[in-house]
């Protein structure tokens, strides 16, 4: 996540809290999907950005994670989602995610 | 986890899912959007 985001971000939170606050993440790599969701849940992880040193504790789902998948307008997935679920390797994209949920760092 | 009144982030990607696509997908689960961004990464 670039710095002007993580500020936008911190901005957002900052005036509504984190109640009942997750982020839904539609990148189609494992890394920059890890970034996103490390930086969300316990601040920048390179220390440059205005989210460093915060601990969020925002947690981070793809949007094509079975779990999410399932709760939206099966129409609507065909016209948004199917074509790049095609394109992506689901399971190892969303892999990093599961296990930051879970408790990793 | 129900995505039924959650406040979302959406962090969407060029390359991947964009973020108007995760936000209309998001809103026909019952949720708000609290913030939405397409990021790209080159």
């Amino acid at each position: 996540m670039d710095l002007e985001g993580q500020g936008r971000i911190r901005q957002v939170v900052e005036q509504s809290g984190t109640e009942d606050v997750i982020a839904v993440l539609g990148a189609n790599s494992a890394t920059a999907v890890e970034m996103t969701a490390l930086t969300l849940k316990s601040g920048d992880p390179s220390y440059a950005g205005p989210l460093a040193g915060i601990a969020l504790g925002i947690p981070s789902y793809h949007i094509l994670e079975s779990e999410i998948v399932a709760q939206i307008d099966p129409a609507l997935y065909d016209r948004e989602l199917a074509l790049s679920a095609l394109a992506m390797e689901v399971d190892e994209v969303i892999a990093p995610m599961k296990s930051l949920r879970e408790g990793g760092a | 986890m129900k995505l039924d009144g959650k406040r979302v982030l959406v962090i969407g990607e060029r390359d991947g899912v964009n973020a108007p696509a995760i936000e209309a997908c998001v809103k026909s689960a019952g949720a708000s959007i609290l913030y939405a961004e397409t990021l790209c990464f080159v």
